[in-house]
């Protein structure tokens, strides 16, 4: 994947912690580079070993490990919305994690700001913290329903003892409602998640996540379980703290249409690889890689008079466990020739920030 | 009440001799025929009106769409064609003329014998719809053997055809549910719904929690087998854009009632309720323009006290005099186009009459039916 991606002149330049045995200290956050891209991962691998058996683990050769990540080359850019789009078991709820270090990176790369994210100390984790935050799925069941809104949206800066007195919590607070669409935000304040409809929920973990300031927001699925007629809003919220509080967003979702109506670029993952990544506009309307295609064509359309050569692909995901060889696709793949089968496809520049991994492309 | 009894009593083809029976079958309007169905669930605080009037017709062989947002009834309206409602929930009123047998009035007993034979549905949720304890194998065998009168043997022949035709390979008969993938537990579901030959099917969220790809493969295994069994087949759907691909016909339901009824391209191409119109726009279609459409503000009503008139009049922008007071009727503005929406016209007064003396008749058998139970 590496070969044609080559990385901007004034990205890695950093990479050299101050801190001793090469940990990143939170000064080093603080004097972080404030150009360039937010993260660049190269090469990111992230392999969760598989338990075994005592016995097994004894007589087995070798370990075996579920390649989550394998070989991810990504810039994420400051304030840009980025969707993560693909099947379940693609690795992009894992990228969304790593990048929060909620998971390690097993090999690779992977920049904050320039700054190795696997060499952060504990203080230095704790101040990007704030920086990073995430928004659940389920608004249901990621607030606490015996805590009132506000001491939900205050949690995180108590934890992270960001203020330092009840009249700074209480503003920070409200601006976090209001930037989330709870106007007045007063009126939430003392309410519990119950009397909440599921889309002002949504909205209470959006405030929870931003109160902080934080440069990354991932947003895994965020409006799954959203009723359509309220999902839009939660989307333009999402679009609008883009533009206003600059916040990037990393939008992952198995839904390309989704992706195509709120995201700047989409990434196609499958099985643990970007296939295809670009503008959204370019990937939608003029996809190259041979999954990708299938993944649109899929996409159900709310006009019967539309009806559309539909690409179905046969069987399921494969495992992550013992990866086809050569291009990982090749055997669900309507377009394989024999080479496929053998030799892994690198990324191929088409144009613009357009690239795909396909051997069949020039 | 009675005087509808009476008449379903009449119509039944039991009561006809054999000849004339098949006859009275082939000259009946629809397969389906569910007039004004009502089903409530009763709560300590009062009934939840959660399908309040509902009506459409299915044709043999075709395909119908009931969609809505969750909460809008859809679940409800489809247990209450087979009667399958929770404890606390009951057909109020309404009939559903499967064939011109009034099914809202059968037993129970009656009941068994058209769920799976005639009737069948697949389960919202493969995951929790299959028993874990059980073969697969086992669990399509047991509703064959129930209803046609086979030895074991000639039943597992028959689940392996069935797992052939839904892609499964047949020597995978023997296993659990954990054995299979998620995609894989739909197709064991589908198959056990075609168990017994049944002339119509229930899709209960089918395709809901699958992956794209996935749910895109079982949306062309039912196309290919309503085609090749001729089955008729009713799909819940939250995803309209599912119901436009898939059905022949659409129902668009809200708070507990249809707001609009008609063909598909009628529906999508020629919306006329607000209701429809905001929630077509609300899904996102890649071969149009990129945009956001605004969501539709405030929230679908709480069943259990509806609001007076049109239950989508708070949310509605065009929402003027009658609607907050009058209730809709479903009115045919083309053929085979029903919207319920005072914007093509105001019912005349008889009718509300006939209808608010409709619903006092019904709070009044509600209360019987609870003084009833209470002694």
């Amino acid at each position: 994947m590496s070969s044609t991606v080559t990385p901007p002149a004034d990205a890695p330049a950093a990479a050299a912690p101050s801190g001793k045995t090469g940990r990143v200290c939170p000064e080093d956050l603080q004097k972080a580079q404030t150009g360039g891209s937010l993260f660049d991962l190269h090469d990111l691998q992230v392999h969760f070993p598989i338990q075994q058996g005592f016995f097994k683990s004894m007589v087995a050769t070798q370990k075996k490990y579920v390649h989550a990540l394998d070989g991810i080359d990504l810039q994420i850019a400051r304030g840009e919305i980025l969707a993560l789009v693909g099947e379940s078991g693609c690795g992009k709820t894992t990228l969304g994690r790593t990048l929060l270090r909620l998971e390690k990176s097993t090999g690779g790369t992977a920049l904050y700001k320039g700054l190795p994210l696997n060499k952060f100390s504990e203080k230095a984790l704790r101040e990007y913290r704030k920086k990073a935050q995430i928004i659940f799925q389920d608004p249901y069941n990621a607030i606490n329903p015996k805590q009132t809104i506000f001491d939900i949206v205050a949690e995180p800066l108590l934890v992270n003892q960001v203020v330092h007195s009840e009249k700074e919590k209480e503003a920070r607070v409200i601006k976090a409602l209001e930037e989330s669409g709870l106007r007045p935000a007063r009126d939430y304040l003392f309410r519990y998640p119950h009397e909440l409809s599921g889309g002002q929920r949504q909205r209470v973990c959006i405030a929870g996540a931003v109160v902080l300031g934080p440069d990354l927001i991932v947003a895994d699925e965020p409006v799954a379980s959203l009723d359509v007629s309220i999902r839009n809003d939660i989307l333009k919220l999402m679009v609008a703290q883009k533009e206003t509080l600059g916040v990037t967003y990393i939008f992952i979702t198995h839904d390309l249409s989704l992706a195509w109506v709120i995201s700047d670029r989409i990434a196609v993952m499958y099985l643990g690889k970007i296939v295809e990544i670009g503008e959204t506009e370019e990937v939608v309307k003029n996809p190259r890689h041979p999954y990708t295609k299938a993944l649109i064509s899929v996409i159900p359309v709310p006009d019967p008079t539309k009806k559309r050569e539909r690409i179905i692909l046969k069987g399921e995901t494969p495992n992550p466990i013992d990866l086809p060889t050569g291009c990982r696709f090749h055997p669900r793949c309507p377009e394989c020739m024999d080479i496929c089968k053998e030799q892994t496809p690198t990324d191929i520049h088409l144009g613009g920030n357009h690239y795909a991994a396909c051997l069949r492309l020039p | 009440m009675s005087a509808a009894t009476a008449k379903a009593k009449k119509g039944a083809p039991a009561a006809k001799p054999a000849a004339e029976k098949k006859a009275a079958r082939i000259e009946h309007p629809g397969l389906l025929d569910v007039r004004d169905l009502k089903a409530y669930f009763r709560l300590s605080a009062g009934w939840v009106k959660a399908v309040d009037g509902i009506s459409f017709t299915l044709e043999p062989g075709e395909s119908l769409g009931l969609a809505g947002e969750s909460g809008c009834g859809k679940t409800t309206a489809a247990t209450a064609l087979i009667k399958l409602l929770p404890e606390n929930g009951r057909i109020v009123s309404g009939e559903v003329l499967f064939d011109g047998i009034n099914l809202a009035k059968r037993t129970e007993f009656g009941m068994s014998k058209i769920r799976w034979k005639e009737i069948s549905m697949i389960f919202q949720g493969a995951m929790n719809a299959l028993n874990p304890v059980k073969e697969v194998g086992d669990q399509i065998i047991e509703p064959i053997r129930l209803h046609d009168n086979i030895g074991e043997k000639a039943a597992l022949a028959r689940a392996k055809e069935l797992f052939e035709l839904v892609g499964i390979n047949p020597k995978r008969i023997g296993e659990y549910p954990h054995q299979m993938s998620g995609g894989m537990r739909q197709r064991a579901m589908i198959a056990m719904a075609l168990a017994c030959n049944p002339r119509l099917v229930i899709g209960d969220e089918p395709t809901t929690a699958l992956d794209v790809m996935v749910q895109a493969q079982i949306l062309e295994l039912i196309e290919k087998l309503r085609e090749e069994l001729d089955l008729s087949f009713i799909l819940i759907s939250h995803d309209l854009s599912v119901m436009a691909e898939t059905c022949d016909k659409g129902v668009i339901m809200y708070a507990g009632r249809v707001v609009e009824s008609g063909s598909v391209e009628q529906i999508f191409n020629n919306a006329e309720h607000p209701y429809t119109r905001r929630l077509i726009k609300s899904f996102p279609n890649i071969h149009e323009k990129r945009e956001m459409v605004s969501s539709i503000p405030g929230d679908p009503p709480n069943l259990l006290y509806p609001p007076p008139g049109c239950n989508f009049s708070p949310r509605c922008e065009r929402c003027f005099e009658p609607c907050t007071s009058v209730e809709p009727q479903l009115t045919e503005i083309e053929p085979g186009h029903f919207v319920s929406c005072h914007l093509f016209g105001v019912p005349d007064q008889a009718t509300q009459d006939a209808a608010s003396a409709d619903v006092a008749a019904t709070d009044a058998h509600l209360a019987a039916a609870l003084e009833a139970e209470a002694q």
